[in-house]
């Protein structure tokens, strides 16, 4: 049987992806016809292409992919015609071919509306690589933009835009944002958070004309106001491709699509339509998971089986990407004779969430979520599998008051085995649990690689990460996190071994307690283990370090590195501000003050470092470990010193800090902050561990984090005197270094420790377990091992003889390049 | 300046083809369980040494995915029983036997056989 796939998008690819895994390769003769320049990528990610992802990163499936299981892929061919009588198709290439069955998957296109100037430069769609390649060209050239429509995916194309650095309006036509998805209420959260982002929103504007002389300058409006621009996304729905469908005489819907039937079968013979072109019930499904349903009703056709349905899909989303949480599910608005709905509204905070319940209280029929929606999973689940709601229906978005984990919603475990945990890939609970059970899986990985969840969206990866647990529990298997192939111990049994057979190098570890030759996880991690236990020079074993850690200094684009030497508590002299100054010039260092009040100078090739630090170490610098995970920065602030609201001294106290723990390193990189008083100007509540003066002491935070997924730091003890507070500091710090995963932060450590904050607490305050004093010995060693590493290279011709880029030459790389930037060099961008 | 040639083209130099063996460096300039960049007319090529295993093994030095000049500094270990390097930059790895990427859809590297005599490293090129 010869099968032919007009369209190689998402669904397209879904349908050849399912047939090859349902019969094998060769079953039937495919052939698709794709009229992009590329094999069929993933949409829905689209926006990952202006972070970095790559072209290449967003396939499908390679072109090989195809070739492997015996798929003809025709790419950059559009099919203009079809022949039902004699069961051909034509190309725009004029080829023809002949099929038994035909499958349409054209998908859809932007829909632009009619207001004039659309056809002017500057003005795009958002669809396609080639479309999002435009708007990142044009948009270099200039500094303000808007996008039409404050739909769903407007809204992901206008954080694009704001993320290329943009000035970005939003325009939509109807009173407010996501109407379709969105209440009132929810919109209008959903509105203040995304200004507080800085994107500007013009809710009611009708478009009247695209202003500007060839390129566009300008909107109009109806009302007669305008708003300069210099570009302008369109993004105002979609129309479905059924263009070749029309022609050749299939039925197309009164607005368009091709109708199908509960079969995907479209009104002539042997001719189906699947994804976005296909009009089931008078709906267009604007996602690619009907679109997924749809490509196996079709296949069960082809199978000759016959039986399952496409009878409508749920159309519940989770905003991605936009920086703000937004969900709706099931059905957000309802009609209140039969439902009755709770609210919760926190216009500080930001945060609205509304669910409809029936009348008798039993069941959940859907809802909204804006600001936060780390419930929508469970939230979904309840409305697809009908589940019974508990007493109390407001804890599922209050969370559960008086203690308790976990709030009302219970965890995986109450659903039941038909609950669909992956929607666009239609996978059940019970199919993960079997997966898990007969494989023998002990990883997310291959819960990946055999059930395809999680490999969509990714919104269920931590439902399945859950499952995976529980069900390994329930076998009575350990759940244990060994380090990698060549280990089977935690890093925290690692460790302990290591320090009773008093393990120094990597060679003997792996001889000992491990298989194989090692890899790039386990090295690091147990040349981190060994500087925490014996804080030996670490580059008597460089190679086992991560390359930061191996010269000392951070790789940058290119393969120049960057210095940053120790300024303890941010204080400088002149004098040494002068001479980072004069190095700086004399090597021709690209310079900047860091996050870390201290200053970073970059573009040093290798071979430069060892004479740079001697320089610097001859002016009394130390190295800043900003290489290593170690401790960073302690930041401070002016304090009683000089500041008016000051109550002690913070920048004395954040240098004695800083000196006591530099070159300590740990599991992940550590800093810390002082502040002066109460205004918390050196932000220590958001670091690994912070102190606040107060006037009778000082104020312990910990395991605050910036980074991707902020965290306030929490107060471990309060009004402590310096001595007292180091003393607490020691405990914890070295407790963390014990007890946490390689590359785990003090925050999500913490987390993760059972009992959380109270038992830390009972651990380092009231020294439960009995180890405070053989911690604060155990950090005194390391301590009194400290020697900064630059000053121990820079003396060590043997040493210096590692900082070269070749071994059998003096040259220096030729590949590197750079060009200049507001009056100093930077290296050429690795995308040209 | 010569433009460096980049190796883009995926090739494995097998031992039978070989045309010029280069004398690299001594044994003892490698480091150990490491790497090293070697200079080779216009080319960089990476050489490690798996001192535990007693292999060698060579490549391009260019990391194909951002097309930086860097593999020679990356970390060694193997993977079940292929001996790989993992890209200081994103961590990807790379076989040093067939030059196939690991761990994510990368192009392959160019491999070359390495031989050591009288405490010499030496690589081989087919022209
Ligand atoms: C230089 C600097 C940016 C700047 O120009 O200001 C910087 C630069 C880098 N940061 Fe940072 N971070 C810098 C301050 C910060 C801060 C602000 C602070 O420390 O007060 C944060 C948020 C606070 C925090 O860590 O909780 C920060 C959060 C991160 C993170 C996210 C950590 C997390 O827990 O999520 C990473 C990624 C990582 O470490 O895995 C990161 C990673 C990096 C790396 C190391 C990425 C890399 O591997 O190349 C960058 C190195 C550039 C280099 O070689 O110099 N940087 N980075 C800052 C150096 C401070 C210093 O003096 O040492
Ligand atoms: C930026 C963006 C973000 C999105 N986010 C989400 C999301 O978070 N969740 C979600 O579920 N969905 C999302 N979507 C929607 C999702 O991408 C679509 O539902 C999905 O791509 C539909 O798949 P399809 O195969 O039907 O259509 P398409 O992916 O559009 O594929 C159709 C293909 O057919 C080709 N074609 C058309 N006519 C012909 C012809 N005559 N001959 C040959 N080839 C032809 C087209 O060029 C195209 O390549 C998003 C879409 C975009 C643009
Ligand atoms: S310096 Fe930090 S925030 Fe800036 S690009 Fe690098 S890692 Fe990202
Ligand atoms: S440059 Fe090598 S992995 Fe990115």
């Amino acid at each position: 049987m010869r099968i032919i796939i007009v369209g190689n998008g998402m669904v397209g690819y879904k349908f050849c992806e399912k047939i090859v895994a349902k019969f094998g390769p060769g079953k039937f003769d495919i052939v698709v016809y794709g009229e992009e320049p590329r094999p069929a990528y993933d949409r829905v990610h689209l926006s990952e292409y202006f972070s970095g992802s790559t072209a290449d990163d967003l396939l499908m499936a390679p072109a090989s992919w195809y070739q492997e299981n015996q798929i003809k892929l025709v790419t950059g061919e559009m099919v203009t015609e079809i022949d039902a009588e004699k069961k051909t198709i034509q190309t725009h290439k004029g080829t023809t071919d002949s099929y038994d069955k035909l499958i349409l998957a054209t998908g859809s296109s932007p829909f632009v509306p009619p207001v004039p100037g659309v056809d002017k430069d500057g003005v795009f769609v958002y669809r396609t690589i080639e479309d999002l390649n435009d708007i990142i060209n044009y948009g270099e050239k200039i500094k303000k933009a808007a996008v039409m429509g404050g739909g769903l995916l407007g809204l992901e194309a206008a954080k694009a835009l704001l993320d290329m650095g943009l000035e970005t309006h939003v325009i939509e036509f109807a009173p407010r944002l996501m109407p379709r998805q969105l209440d009132e209420a929810g919109s209008s959260i959903l509105k203040s958070k995304l200004e507080s982002l800085g994107i500007k929103i013009h809710t009611q504007k009708n478009t009247s004309e695209i202003a500007g002389n060839g390129k566009v300058t300008a909107l109009s409006y109806a009302d007669g106001s305008e708003l300069d621009i210099e570009m302008l996304v369109i993004s105002a729905g979609i129309r479905p491709r059924d263009e070749v469908a029309q022609k050749s005489g299939i039925e197309i819907g009164p607005r368009g699509g091709i109708v199908v039937d509960n079969y995907m079968k479209t009104s002539l013979n042997d001719i189906f339509a699947i994804g976005e072109c296909a009009l089931h019930d008078n709906m267009i499904y604007g996602l690619v998971a009907p679109g997924y349903e749809m490509a196996e009703v079709v296949i069960d056709q082809i199978a000759g089986e016959g039986t399952r349905e496409f009878t409508g899909f749920d159309m519940s989303t989770k905003l991605k990407l936009i920086g703000v949480d937004v969900a709706s599910f099931g059905d957000p608005f309802t009609d209140p004779e039969i439902s009755h709905t709770i609210v919760l509204e926190d216009k500080i905070k930001g945060i609205y969430k509304r669910i409809n319940v029936t009348r008798d209280g039993k069941n959940l029929l859907g809802g909204i979520l804006v600001g936060e929606a780390s419930e929508y999973n469970m939230l979904l689940q309840m409305v697809q599998n009908s589940m019974v709601l508990p007493p109390n229906p407001e804890d599922l978005i209050l969370g559960a008051r008086g203690g308790g984990e976990g709030g009302a919603l219970g965890g995986v475990e109450s659903l039941p085995d038909e609950a669909q945990i992956c929607s666009c890939e239609n996978i059940s609970k019970g199919d993960i649990v079997k997966c898990i059970t007969e494989e023998e899986i002990t990883d997310i990985g291959q819960i990946k690689k055999s059930t395809k969840a999680c490999t969509g969206c990714g919104g269920c990866t931590p439902l399945v990460a859950d499952l995976l647990k529980l069900t390994l529990e329930a076998q009575g298997k350990v759940v244990k996190k060994t380090l990698c192939e060549h280990f089977d111990y935690t890093r925290q049994e690692l460790f302990d071994l290591i320090k009773i057979n008093n393990i120094q190098s990597y060679d003997k570890l792996l001889d000992k307690h491990g298989k194989g030759d090692g890899c790039e996880i386990c090295k690091p991690a147990a040349a981190s283990m060994f500087a925490s236990i014996w804080n030996e020079m670490i580059l008597k074993q460089d190679t086992i370090q991560d390359t930061n850690d191996r010269f000392l200094a951070n790789i940058q684009r290119g393969g120049t590195y960057s210095v940053i030497p120790r300024i303890p508590g941010g204080e400088i002299t002149p004098d040494k501000l002068i001479a980072i100054g004069r190095i700086a010039k004399k090597y021709d260092l690209y310079t900047k003050i860091t996050g870390g009040q201290r200053i970073d100078l970059l573009g040093a090739r290798v071979e430069q470092l060892p004479e740079i630090w001697e320089e610097l170490v001859a002016e009394g610098f130390e190295s800043g470990h900003a290489y290593g995970k170690a401790l960073r920065t302690v930041k401070s602030c002016v304090g009683s010193t000089w500041c008016r609201y000051g109550v002690q001294d913070s920048v004395t106290f954040s240098l004695e800090i800083e000196n006591r723990y530099k070159g300590l390193r740990s599991p992940h990189k550590l800093k810390s902050a002082v502040s002066g008083c109460i205004r918390e100007c050196a932000e220590a509540q958001s670091k690994d561990f912070g102190i606040i003066a107060t006037e009778k002491g000082w104020n312990l935070y910990v395991c605050g984090n910036g980074g991707a997924r902020p965290q306030h730091a929490q107060l471990l003890a309060a009004d402590i005197d310096k001595e007292t507070c180091v003393k607490y500091i020691d405990r914890f710090l070295m407790y963390y270094i014990k007890t946490a995963e390689p590359l785990q932060r003090t925050a999500t450590w913490l987390n993760k420790l059972e009992g959380g904050l109270d038992y830390l607490k009972e651990v380092v305050v009231h020294d439960s377990l009995g180890i405070g004093e053989q911690l604060e010995q155990d950090m005194q060693l390391l301590i009194d091992k400290y020697e900064c590493e630059w000053k121990k290279v820079v003396e060590s011709p043997e040493l210096r003889k590692k900082f070269k880029h070749f071994i059998n030459s003096d040259e220096q790389d030729p590949a590197l390049k750079f060009e200049s930037s507001r009056e100093q060099k930077v290296p050429v961008d690795w995308n040209k | 300046m010569e433009e460096i040639i980049a190796l883009k083209e995926h090739m494995v130099e097998e031992a039978g083809n070989i045309k010029t063996w280069f004398k690299a460096a001594a044994v003892e300039d490698f480091p150990e369980n490491g790497g090293a960049c070697v200079k080779y007319k216009d080319l960089q090529i990476a050489v490690f040494n798996f001192t535990r295993k007693k292999e060698w093994y060579a490549c391009q030095n260019l990391c194909p995915h951002k097309m930086q000049m860097i593999l020679s500094r990356g970390m060694i270990g193997t993977q079940g029983e292929e001996p790989k390097v993992a890209c200081p930059y994103h961590k990807r790895t790379f076989s040093l036997k067939s030059g196939e990427c690991l761990n994510a859809e990368e192009h392959k590297i160019a491999t070359f056989p390495v031989k050591i005599e009288d405490g010499y490293v030496y690589i081989g090129f087919s022209k």
